[in-house]
């Protein structure tokens, strides 16, 4: 018989902690079925965050050294510079990538590091109970808004993709969604673009996942998926927002 | 006076939107996350007339402070662990630059690993950053010392940031009884906040200089001696907030040491639990007292002196380690500010309470009972963790 569907083996099998309906745990499988199917478990070393996905290490079952917040994309830089022959990724939520740890980000791809940054927005800082991040939406209620963000006080979402783009060192960068299954299945295909980009040593690659994070944006888990269509499409629209990979010969 | 049960954050908050704060500027980070929420909320109701700036960092929060503080805004900020080791550099430059930054330190653990729980390993960091720095044990004084912080640095001889340390969870997130204080005895206790060198064109000031090393060492000379002399003021406010409040602050407390032969010492929330051992190792006979440090920095030399001159032992007990150096930072400084006198109690050192652990009451006796047995063999040059599995 044909086997159409197993858990992936560089996924640990360890109950994921994560809320009914949030979507790190779907990423973290899809990174997973990557890995696998690229073969990569052997050579891949993790960067987690604090955030969330603070215990990522309980799951990826591949090397894995914290960061300090934000400082995700440093310390892939050093990993990779010093053990080129790994696949090195960061896994990093949105406080951690586009607030604190912004200026390494913006760096590490400006230099086109060789990494992978799955950066995972869910428009909130999810560990600290929902406050406001630089990606909330205008309008937004989050514990530290508790109106709804005020564009004239604390600014428009701020984009990373686009702006990330506009640096000479990135060369792939997709904003998929893990909020149906169609938008899973891309969302798989981006990451294993991502990677590949990697191994042919192209630049910086990032992957920016849109993920509903139900718990603090009080909602159940299908508003949730609704409410990233609905949205957070409409600000941060899906697709691939930076690929020069063609013009790029791997080495 | 109103008695009412809160959690110790928001008493924090109220204590800040009590005083008028201007500006709150922050980034969020367990377990201090409660106090800036509810001031973010405060300010959206409009309850409390402030800007709230959600900066992207501490880094960044810090220095929004420096530069609110330093046109003349009254400041307030709070943070926790890797959040105030982010501070760091920005916390010099707030003291040096005599800037009465208000901050609420919620106290926890630092990385690796990684422990959101609370121990002193924070504060330790940062005990030469040259802010004034206390300790509450309760959440009455996390409330009173946040009010008496605003008097103390803002005082024009003083002018120094001032840092409340409040244990994480176990003041930041229980809920306790305290009492609140009207808010006109408030405002007759807390002046309306004037800087006097606030950056103003029409009366330039600079702030914060170059300093060649013809000026630098006069400049840390005067930064010091304006520090030590800040205790007068600290010592006033806190006389004229019992005059208010009926509730005294001592930069060194004592419980039960009259007659006491042996002293224990803590700092912040295990004090309380501390004072439980002692009770109970008195119903067994033992003439043992507690010595509680509440004003860290500038540190109270003549009264710690004072405190502990008939004591034959002083057990210390830290909540932080100073890797590779004298284990207990609390009992390194203690045995350098007894060293000098005449006649001294042999200073015993142990560590505990790391990542957030519990020390019971039990633990706290054992402890005791053990420090007077090393006394007594006059094992002093070594320290103890306690608690430890596996050893
Ligand atoms: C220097 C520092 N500041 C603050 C924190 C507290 N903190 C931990 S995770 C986090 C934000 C998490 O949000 P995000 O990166 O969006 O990830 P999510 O939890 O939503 O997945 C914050 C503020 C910290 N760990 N270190």
């Amino acid at each position: 018989m044909k086997k159409v569907y197993a858990y992936p083996k560089s996924l640990k099998r360890a109950p994921f902690h994560y809320c009914p309906g949030c979507g790190h745990s779907i990423v973290h499988r899809l990174v997973c079925e990557v890995i696998d199917e690229m073969n990569l478990q052997d050579k891949t070393i993790g960067i987690p965050p604090p955030g969330c996905s603070v215990f990522a290490y309980n799951y990826f079952d591949v090397d894995m050294a914290e960061s300090a917040h934000g400082r995700g994309a440093a310390v892939a830089t050093g990993a990779k510079r010093a053990f080129p022959d790994a696949i090195v990724f960061t896994y990093q939520g949105d406080g951690d990538l586009a607030a604190i740890g912004t200026a390494e980000t913006i760096h590490a791809a400006n230099r086109g590091e060789q990494i992978t940054t799955i950066f995972v927005n869910n428009a909130v800082y999810g560990m600290t109970g929902g406050q406001m991040a630089p990606t909330t939406l205008v309008g937004q209620k989050t514990t530290t808004t508790p109106y709804g963000r005020d564009e004239s006080l604390d600014g428009a979402p701020i984009k990373m993709s686009e702006i990330l783009a506009l640096v000479k060192g990135t060369v792939y960068i997709e904003r998929v969604a893990v909020n149906s299954p169609d938008n899973i299945r891309k969302a798989k295909k981006a990451i294993r673009k991502a990677f590949q980009t990697q191994i042919y040593k192209l630049g910086f690659s990032m992957v920016e996942i849109l993920s509903p994070c139900p718990t603090n944006w009080k909602m159940s888990p299908i508003e949730s998926w609704q409410w990233v269509d609905r949205e957070m499409t409409k600000v941060f629209p899906l697709g691939v927002i930076k690929d020069t990979t063609e013009k790029k010969d791997a080495d | 006076m109103k008695r009412i049960g809160m959690e110790g954050s928001l008493a924090i908050a109220e204590a800040a939107k009590a005083a008028h704060v201007d500006v709150v500027a922050a980034y969020p980070i367990t377990p201090q996350t409660h106090i800036v929420e509810k001031l973010a909320e405060l300010v959206a109701t409009g309850e409390l007339k402030a800007d709230y700036i959600p900066v992207e960092s501490e880094h960044s929060a810090m220095s929004a402070c420096l530069g609110s503080c330093a046109v003349g805004a009254r400041t307030f900020t709070a943070t926790a662990g890797q959040g105030l080791e982010l501070m760091h550099e920005v916390l010099y430059v707030a003291s040096s630059m005599r800037l009465p930054i208000i901050m609420v330190v919620v106290n926890r653990s630092l990385s690796a690993p990684l422990s959101v729980w609370g121990d002193h390993s924070d504060v330790m960091a940062v005990r030469d950053c040259g802010w004034i720095q206390m300790f509450a044990e309760n959440v009455q004084q996390a409330y009173d010392l946040t009010l008496c912080a605003f008097k103390i640095g803002e005082d024009h001889s003083v002018l120094f940031p001032v840092m409340v340390h409040v244990d994480g969870f176990h003041l930041s997130h229980v809920i306790e009884p305290y009492f609140v204080l009207n808010q006109e005895d408030i405002d007759g206790f807390i002046p309306p906040y004037r800087y006097p060198y606030a950056l103003n064109p029409a009366k330039p000031v600079t702030l914060g200089a170059f300093g060649p090393p013809n000026v630098y060492t006069e400049a840390k000379k005067a930064q010091e001696v304006a520090l030590l002399s800040t205790k007068k003021v600290i010592l006033n406010t806190w006389t004229q907030f019992k005059k208010l409040s009926g509730r005294s602050y001592n930069p060194v407390e004592v419980y039960k040491t009259d007659d006491a032969d042996v002293a224990l010492m803590t700092m912040g929330s295990f004090s309380e639990t501390a004072m439980l051992a002692i009770d109970s190792l008195r119903s067994q006979g033992l003439k043992v007292g507690l010595v509680r440090l509440r004003l860290w920095r500038p540190f109270p030399f003549d009264e710690l002196r004072a405190a502990v001159s008939n004591l034959s032992t002083l057990i210390v007990f830290d909540r932080a380690i100073s890797s590779g150096g004298p284990p207990g930072p609390v009992a390194s400084e203690i045995r350098s500010a007894l060293y000098p006198m005449k006649t001294r109690p042999k200073v015993v050192s142990f560590i505990g309470g790391l990542g957030g652990r519990d020390v019971t009451v039990q633990a706290f006796e054992k402890l005791i009972k053990k420090g007077i047995e090393k006394a007594k063999a006059d094992q002093l040059t070594d320290y103890e963790m306690i608690e430890v599995r596996g050893q």
